[in-house]
């Protein structure tokens, strides 16, 4: 018998942004091919993947140095590397190297490019607030989302808005170095025509990519309430958590904003748009799921 | 985990390895001709106990079940400074002459497939079969044969302090058993359980 129920609502919505990303991507190479000189089109895409590709590959010490999180061994630390080596063991997956950043946000963050070359960091912030309990809840959650892999989706996916990033700062240049130069009277200029497909790609996978976020953040919640068997812990660290954050002046957190995406909870406060453009899924919505496997959990033996 | 596990992001939790415990009387018997080392009929169960009547109510079956038996344990459970629940098995003392930890080895699985049965095999960290040096109590050394449920593996655990551990013997021990059980080979894995029962 197993108590672990799959979320088949959850796995069609990641799976159907995904492919929408992937669709994106593919179209906007497409559309290149028919719009640029036949040669640059592949080159542009190219030097896009590359860019992603390093982000993706030094994701762990890129990370590690933009929060100011140092590496810290098990004399150092021996209560969080126990409670981590613990939960390696229950879930059997390598153990990921373990930071502390020396910040009083209360956050908490993996990292790296695969389970065997990742890190996880706490700050100083979280580790005061919180329960061993609930830093353990926090702690599982990460752990999945190293076992998900979510730095490298998260990067294959953002791949189209990279190069569509690029692409419209090229043409904008592009605007200002052979703008005097004409095809033919009647056709649009290419800078132009680059410049909104760009935009609009660009604009479209940032939508996608918070929603595929959301979506892995709750399945990140689901795989570590599952893994500690305690979803009320980890509810209980995200109550204290979001509370803590937005009541935290903005101003401080504004050098974490690229972090977001892999944070326990934004660091960003503000109301408006935010169930679309959220990297999270708001705290009703994780506590809800959260009900749900402690009842799954909890259900009597026949 | 798969691609298709990754894509989705779905961890299915990793269940259990239950019966390599069987293979621990032989390593027993080794462990003593070898290093002098004798099984004290206590081993200890430690796994995550879940929230919710589900669990409590398992727990009590397998404390009832163990205790109805022939020659029943003392069994009591505890729950350690990181939140598992350890479940110990405490036999009367065995004859140092002719050690038989068949029962006790018996009594852990009882443990670990009645978890199983009711969907918590994915909450057993790991199970401890205790070994001493017999003859005067107070020096004689002590040490944890552990099983790591999720890698199917064996380590010792030789504690000599609040904090310290005798590296050597642990060595020593994994030399001798590794014929007849799978010894863990990543030594970061060989977690430290102070204060674990029956040590």
């Amino acid at each position: 018998m197993s108590r672990f129920q799959g979320d088949a609502g959850l796995t069609a919505r990641m799976t159907t942004v995904m492919f929408l990303l992937g669709a994106l991507f593919v179209g906007l190479i497409v559309a290149l091919m028919f719009v640029m000189p036949a040669q640059w089109a592949p080159i542009i895409g190219i030097v896009g993947l590359g860019i992603a590709w390093w982000q993706w590959y030094s994701s762990d010490t890129l990370a590690m140095r933009a929060m100011g999180a140092r590496e810290v061994s098990a004399q150092e630390a021996p209560e969080l590397h126990a409670m981590i080596d613990r939960l390696c063991t229950l879930a059997d997956m390598p153990k990921p190297r373990v930071g502390i950043a020396y910040t009083d946000m209360p956050n908490a963050f993996a990292t790296g490019r695969s389970p065997k070359r990742s890190a996880v960091v706490v700050t100083t912030g979280i580790m005061q607030r919180l329960t061993a309990e609930e830093l353990e809840g926090v702690l599982a959650h990460e752990l999945s989302h190293v076992a998900h892999r979510d730095v490298l989706v998260m990067t294959v996916a953002s791949s189209a808005g990279i190069v569509a990033g690029m692409l419209s700062r090229g043409s904008q240049f592009g605007a200002y170095a052979g703008g005097g130069r004409r095809e033919g009277n009647n056709t649009l200029p290419v800078w132009l025509v680059v410049l909104v497909v760009s935009l609009v790609v660009y604009a479209v996978s940032w939508l996608l990519l918070r929603m595929l976020s959301r979506y892995r953040e709750l399945a990140a919640d689901r795989a570590g309430a599952h893994l500690t068997m305690k979803p009320g812990a980890l509810a209980s660290a995200l109550q204290k958590i979001t509370g803590e954050i937005s009541a935290t002046p903005s101003r401080d957190l504004r050098s974490s904003q690229a972090m977001n995406a892999f944070f326990i909870a934004p660091a960003i406060s503000g109301q408006s748009l935010r169930t679309l453009t959220s990297t999270h899924p708001s705290l009703e919505q994780r506590l809800e799921q959260l009900a749900r496997i402690e009842a799954e959990l909890g259900r009597p033996a026949q | 985990m798969g691609f298709w596990d990754v894509i989705t992001g779905r961890t299915r939790p990793k269940q259990a390895n239950l019966d390599a415990l069987f293979a621990v009387p032989t390593a027993a018997l080794t462990m003593q001709t070898s290093l002098g080392l004798v099984p004290t009929g206590d081993g200890a169960v430690c796994y995550r106990a879940a929230a919710g009547a589900g669990f409590a109510g398992t727990q009590n079956d397998v404390v009832e079940l163990l205790g109805a038996s022939e020659g029943a344990p003392t069994v009591t459970t505890s729950v350690d400074e990181y939140g598992f629940t350890w479940l110990s098995v405490d036999h009367e003392p065995l004859d140092p002459a002719n050690p038989d930890i068949t029962g006790l080895v018996t009594d852990l699985h009882a443990v670990n497939t009645t978890l199983e049965m009711n969907g918590f095999g994915p909450g057993l960290l790991c199970s401890l079969i205790a070994f001493r040096e017999p003859g005067n109590d107070a020096d004689g050394r002590s040490v944890g044969l552990i099983y790591l449920y999720k890698q199917g593996t064996f380590y010792p655990f030789a504690p000599t302090g609040p904090q310290e551990r005798d590296n050597l013997l642990e060595i020593n021990v994994r030399t001798a058993i590794e014929g007849d059980l799978p010894v863990e080979k990543d030594r970061s894995r060989w977690l430290a359980v102070w204060g674990a029962p029956g040590l």
